[in-house]
């Protein structure tokens, strides 16, 4: 597993866990209020287990296991993989702040974090997405 | 493809069934009266179907732990697998009960699954994070 799935995966799994644990609470509060202001973290349980979790892990993967090229750049250029790692992360981190805050314009910049990493991972990636023996 | 993986993956089906079963029934007039279908829905596609799955194919595909225990301590694959469907079956069971009339009873169970699905995510990250690694 190259070094940059490696990152993605395992910022999925924290992802896991701070999803699962917002979920919890939320499932809990349902049967037993603990506190209104739980609610408040369905924003971050989405975020979290959706972006976070799902898609990043996919991200992590693709990257693994997308058709390689020969030559020195297997993976073609890794750069915009690893603004990808970076963005979306900081992304969901700014959607969840606004959910425990109440700032919406963190919500806008995040989800435009996420938009911005996922464009620049598709780039990175487009080319890997060819038949068996293409060379580009 | 390890035993585990395949309990994974057919009950990862089973929830997939389920749920598509469920979002009929969820059109039918007065099903969203009641106030647990829909999460219960969601929660089957995401945790039932799509989760248990990246669960089943991760354990069986990710590097190995090690020549000797290659996909570490496979037990604790088990115990994932337990919770995670005891606890989501609590909640398809009690989450629409409790919509309807909530009790005590129904109280419980859902802070219960809540915790059971919990520790399943917990359980299953302890062992997996030493596979998430380079070649």
């Amino acid at each position: 597993m190259p070094r940059l799935s490696v990152y993605f995966v395992r910022a999925s799994l924290i992802h896991l866990l701070l999803g699962f644990t917002a979920g919890g609470l939320l499932l809990a509060n349902k049967g037993i209020m603990i506190s209104p202001a739980i609610w408040g973290l369905l924003p971050a349980h989405i975020e979290f287990a959706f972006i976070g979790w799902m898609v990043q892990l996919t991200m992590g993967i693709a990257f693994w296991i997308l058709p390689r090229f020969s030559g020195d750049a297997p993976r073609g250029n890794q750069r915009w993989s690893w603004l990808a790692l970076v963005s979306i992360n900081t992304g969901i981190a700014l959607v969840v702040l606004d959910g425990l805050f109440g700032m919406p314009w963190l919500t806008f910049a995040g989800r435009g974090l996420e938009l911005l990493g996922l464009a620049a991972f598709a780039i990175g990636n487009w080319k890997r997405i060819k038949p068996i023996g293409f060379h580009s | 493809m390890p035993t585990l993986t395949r309990w994974f993956l057919k009950a990862a089906l089973v929830y997939l069934i389920l749920a598509l079963a469920t979002g009929i029934f969820l059109v039918l007039p007065d099903a969203n009266s009641i106030a647990g279908y829909f999460p219960v829905y969601f929660h089957m596609l995401t945790f039932g179907w799509l989760t248990q799955l990246i669960f089943g194919i991760a354990l069986w595909m990710f590097p190995r732990y090690s020549s000797a225990r290659p996909r570490g301590a496979e037990w604790l694959g088990w115990v994932t697998f337990i919770l995670l469907n005891t606890g989501l079956i609590l909640r398809i069971v009690f989450e629409p009960l409790h919509g309807a009339a909530p009790s005590h009873l129904s109280s419980w169970m859902l802070v219960i699954s809540a915790f059971l699905q919990w520790l399943a995510g917990v359980v299953f990250v302890a062992n997996t994070w030493k596979r998430v690694k380079e070649k």
